[in-house]
């Protein structure tokens, strides 16, 4: 008869971050403990709240499969010694079985005489094998652990209790001294103990204790309160995952309410509005039906709707206390103009071993000057980009970030309109950290895009130049995001950087310029971001063998690279493109072959075949091409003239001039063709 | 809300006598400036080593960087810290804390109590912890921590630290939007004792410090610890280190720390604290971990009766 199994573990209120990661977990751990031990199961539930992980194992086997069968050993000519006593090989087969030498016997197969012993083999019982379940315990992995009392045993929070009960009886488990049961415990304040009489009881029993043990369902509840509240007060809400995962694991038995906050504080930034709600006291921030953030929040008590008015008011006083902070920073940073901030900046430190704030916003005027005149930007950028550089990162020193770190960038761009900057210098304070995450937005203004490139190439420049150069497993600085991001923003504005040129170029420029140290050479840096270009062609999904043959390119522009490998996406398995790859494959190989350096022009006195002229003209028109899809185009209609070319012509002319003569048209063709990649690279069926 | 009125003396009194219902001893506040409860000496050094330890205390508990000049309804220049230490921690410490809150007329059934995840670390002195901070009706009152590591040494057996903030469970108890409103006693306002100095000390700790002076001692009081540290000098030594940090907390309300010295001053700090704890374990070592033999002693006369 299949069992069912429940396996609990009380504790201390575990971080809410880990409950859904741990009691998952827990399942896996158990599944390839019984998987290992040969105990078949229909599937592994799991239940947890901030107090409990548990897992229920349904339709557990109540033992092991028995074992019966006979197994065949060496023949007997093996099986014996001369002296006729037990070889190795047979005491290995016994000892292989678990047997002794005692079970042997032989039987004839087919003329010959064989060893087998009869194993027969009782399968364990269930509660036999799940008293290990203090292994899983122990096989646990956090992200912090602690110790207790007196003991050295670390775990995420003090264990309390256990239960492990097969269908009706206690399955011996024991931790510390710590013995499993069939006691749990309920809701902290709203509960009691309950005595499970069975593991199926599990669930419905915690239930009548105000614990509601399964966490799909627990969420299920808060986001259906949440949703009457929100269709009866007319309000708007914008959902957030993180924040209700996070919630749900703050309660066993969810009740939600909404509190308000005086009108006046919503004059202060929206953004710190929300940080002190969400952030610090994990309430969700609500709208009117126009979007509009109102001076209302919605939260979930840990327990029942009685004296729930006592919650609220609470709830609001500390708001307030918060949003009393929030505007008293707000109004002493508006006391000083932004030169007072501006001026501390010497004294703030970017990075130790490259020198201070201040330092690294002059860099980045003289990157950004020298980007807008790279990239060809209208010289009327200058003056607002200017500006944005001599503000940037004042923010860092005001009140309010330093109580709100997050809010860097943000605060700056309200400070900067409150003193009436031009409202793209003030995005641009705000932009420059874009994209904060691998993916996250881009900038949307010119200056942002250009003042964050600029502020994220010095970053690398610096870091390189004081060898702080990431591994692949170490990036403590993510300079792996802000290179990725430099490629994103280049890529959205449709801007042309050629790196191998770029990082040498703005090297000299800054030298004597700054205290910090660059980078002597600067060939890691652009193969660093030539290596983004990759992580971006493998987000966005392109083939492999694409991404291989255009990262093998000429080209040292991120834009360039995607360009073509858009191209080679695009026709990747065209019909004719095919031939066109066999033939450049061809050529290449035949070049390979000859091993010779070619360096001249081709020479047309030295023709003797009227293909040859044919294919020089179509080359050379081929050249003029200006975009990546143009060139391509050309080389499918190359094609034909290649082939002429190939059936008229031996390359390997017995003339030693007009050899190296048609050997040089080919080199001419596949240097144009590497600037779409290396077609070799490319698999095509 | 509670009914009858419970004045800051009365919580203060409250507390004491249930903690000592606990064991713990009632300690006075220790005299030398600090920024925070642990920072006592019977917190930090009983911390460290084998010897059993259960306390309870008040602590006046300085940070100049929050002074606003008696002018914000929640930030002090000084606050006030009740600390409750057990070593080992028991293992129904966090039902005492639910306990102590009845105690004060907070019945957890009308209230809404969390435990939420605050490892708590101070790294000037080395000390690190799991625990959380409790919050009621959203408001954090208490940390609760287990010890981990204090002076950089490992703490075993484990000490639970709970700190409950004064103010602000008297704000909510006597249900008061401005520190300055609260009752320290019956008829005496907290604003009659604590105004001007909360003034006088903002005035002080951002305008009228002297920032050389200020540097200036703290060397002295770093060269006298060091020297008091080569004698074998506990205690006085423990006294000039926290007189280290507290010099390091008034400059930095100045501004006059930049990122980088602030590391710089930090590790100073803490290295010292780290020699203070190995030192104290060491003198309690020689003298054979006395309460180590009072617990001993204390159990067999029980287990005898």
């Amino acid at each position: 008869m299949p069992k069912t199994y429940l396996f609990e573990i009380g504790v201390e209120e575990m971080p809410a971050h880990v409950v859904t990661r741990s009691v998952k977990q827990l399942a896996d751990l158990t599944k390839k403990f019984l998987t290992e031990n040969g105990l078949s199961f229909n599937e592994i539930k799991t239940f947890s709240t901030p107090r409990r992980l548990a897992i229920v194992v349904d339709e557990l086997a109540d033992k092991q499969e028995d074992i019966d069968e006979v197994k065949k050993g060496p023949s007997k000519k093996i099986a014996l010694d001369q002296d006729g006593n037990w070889s190795k090989a047979a005491q290995g087969f016994v000892r292989g079985q678990g047997m002794t030498v005692d079970d042997l016997y032989f039987e004839e197969l087919k003329g010959t005489e064989y060893a087998y012993v009869h194993v027969k083999k009782e399968g364990k019982k269930a509660s036999e094998i799940l008293a290990g379940m203090s292994d899983i315990i122990k096989a646990m992995t956090f992200p912090t652990r602690m110790r207790w009392g007196n003991n050295t045993f670390e775990f995420i929070r003090p264990i309390h209790w256990l239960v492990s009960l097969l269908d009706d009886e206690i399955v011996p488990v024991k931790i510390l001294n710590i013995e499993a049961g069939r006691k749990t415990r309920g809701h902290r304040f709203l509960g009691n103990d309950v005595v499970l009489g069975n593991a199926k009881d599990y669930e419905d029993a915690l239930k009548n204790q105000f614990v509601i043990v399964n966490a799909d369902e627990r969420k299920k509840m808060i986001v259906d309160q949440i949703n009457a509240l929100v269709e009866k007060e007319n309000w708007k809400i914008n959902l957030d995952q993180h924040l209700l995962e996070e919630v749900n694991n703050l309660v066993e038995y969810p009740t939600v309410f909404a509190g308000s906050f005086d009108k006046k504080y919503l004059n202060i930034p929206e953004e710190v509005l929300i940080t002190s709600m969400k952030d610090n006291q994990r309430y969700f921030e609500v709208y009117d039906e126009n979007g509009k953030l109102i001076n209302h929040f919605i939260s979930v008590r840990n327990g029942n709707s009685e004296y729930i008015e006592n919650v609220i008011k609470g709830n609001e006083k500390v708001l307030v206390a918060r949003l009393d902070d929030a505007q008293f920073f707000y109004d002493e940073d508006q006391k000083y103009p932004l030169s007072h901030f501006v001026d501390r900046l010497t004294n703030v430190s970017f990075h130790d071993k490259i020198g201070s704030m201040a330092e690294k916003m002059a860099r980045v005027d003289i990157i950004g000057e020298y980007l807008i005149n790279k990239l060809g930007l209208d010289s009327k950028l200058v003056p607002d980009f200017k500006r944005a550089t001599e503000l940037y990162k004042f923010d860092l020193v005001t009140d309010m970030v330093g109580e709100f770190a997050e809010l860097q960038g943000v605060m700056g761009m309200h400070y900067a309109r409150l003193a009436g900057e031009k409202e793209d210098v003030c995005l641009a304070i705000k932009e420059h950290y874009m994209p904060t995450t691998a993916e996250g937005e881009l900038p949307e203004t010119t200056i942002g895009s250009l003042l964050s490139v600029a502020d994220k190439l010095d970053t690398l420049m610096t870091f390189f130049g004081a060898d702080m150069i990431p591994s692949s497993s170490n990036d403590p600085y993510a300079l792996r995001r802000f290179a990725y991001g430099i490629v994103r923003i280049l890529l959205g504005e449709n801007w042309s950087l050629n790196f191998t040129e770029v990082l040498p170029e703005l090297a000299d420029k800054l030298a004597g310029k700054t205290k910090a140290k660059l980078p002597e050479d600067t060939d890691d840096l652009a193969q660093f971001i030539r290596d983004r270009v990759k992580q971006y062609l493998q987000k966005n999904n392109y083939k492999y063998d694409v991404i291989d043959a255009s990262l093998a390119s000429t080209q040292q522009d991120p834009k360039q690279i995607v360009m073509a490998a858009d191209v080679l996406e695009k026709h990747h398995d065209d019909a004719d493109f095919k031939p066109v790859v066999e033939s450049l494959v061809r050529i290449s190989n035949i070049l390979k072959k000859a091993d010779t350096k070619l360096t001249g022009d081709v020479k047309a006195d030295l023709f003797a075949d009227a293909s040859e002229q044919k294919l020089y003209d179509a080359y050379m028109a081929l050249t003029e091409k200006e975009n990546f899809t143009e060139l391509f185009d050309g080389f499918i209609a190359l094609q034909p003239f290649i082939d002429a070319y190939f059936s008229a012509n031996m390359i390997m002319d017995k003339d030693e001039a007009i050899k190296l003569n048609r050997l040089t048209q080919l080199a001419k063709i596949e240097q144009l063709a590497t600037k779409l990649g290396d077609l070799n690279k490319l698999v095509i069926k | 809300m509670s009914k009858e009125k419970i004045t800051i003396q009365d919580m203060i009194f409250k507390l004491e006598q249930f903690w000592s219902s606990k064991g713990c001893m009632i300690m006075p506040s220790y005299d030398v400036e600090k920024g925070a409860g642990t920072m006592n000496p019977y917190t930090f050094l009983r911390a460290i080593g084998p010897e059993p330890w259960a306390a309870c205390y008040v602590e006046p508990s300085r940070r100049p960087a929050d002074g606003r000049y008696g002018e914000n309804p929640n930030r002090l220049f000084q606050h006030h810290q009740f600390q409750v230490v057990i070593k080992p921690a028991p293992s129904e410490i966090q039902q005492y804390y639910l306990d102590s809150l009845r105690v004060l007329g907070i019945e957890p059934l009308e209230h809404d109590i969390r435990f939420v995840e605050d490892n708590w670390e101070n790294p000037s002195m080395g000390c690190a912890g799991v625990g959380w901070e409790v919050w009621l009706d959203g408001m954090e009152v208490t940390q609760f921590t287990y010890f981990q590591t204090v002076g950089e040494l490992p703490v075993k057996p484990t000490m639970s630290e709970i700190t409950y903030g004064v103010e602000r469970l008297a704000s909510y108890i006597q249900n008061v939007n401005d520190v300055f409103d609260l009752e320290w006693s019956d008829g005496v306002l907290y604003r009659d004792i604590f105004k001007e100095p909360e003034y006088e000390h903002s005035k002080y700790a951002f305008e009228m410090s002297n920032q050389e002076n200020l540097l200036h001692l703290f060397d002295l009081y770093e060269k006298t610890a060091h020297r008091l540290l080569e004698a074998n000098l506990v205690h006085p030594a423990y006294d000039y280190i926290l007189k280290c940090s507290h010099t390091f907390n008034l400059l930095d309300a100045r501004g006059a720390v930049s990122v980088t010295e602030r590391a710089g001053y930090l590790s100073r700090i803490r290295s010292m604290a780290h020699e203070v704890a190995q030192a104290f374990v060491e003198e309690r070592e020689k003298r054979g971990f006395p309460l180590l033999k009072t617990a001993e002693e204390k159990k067999g006369s029980q287990e005898n009766a």
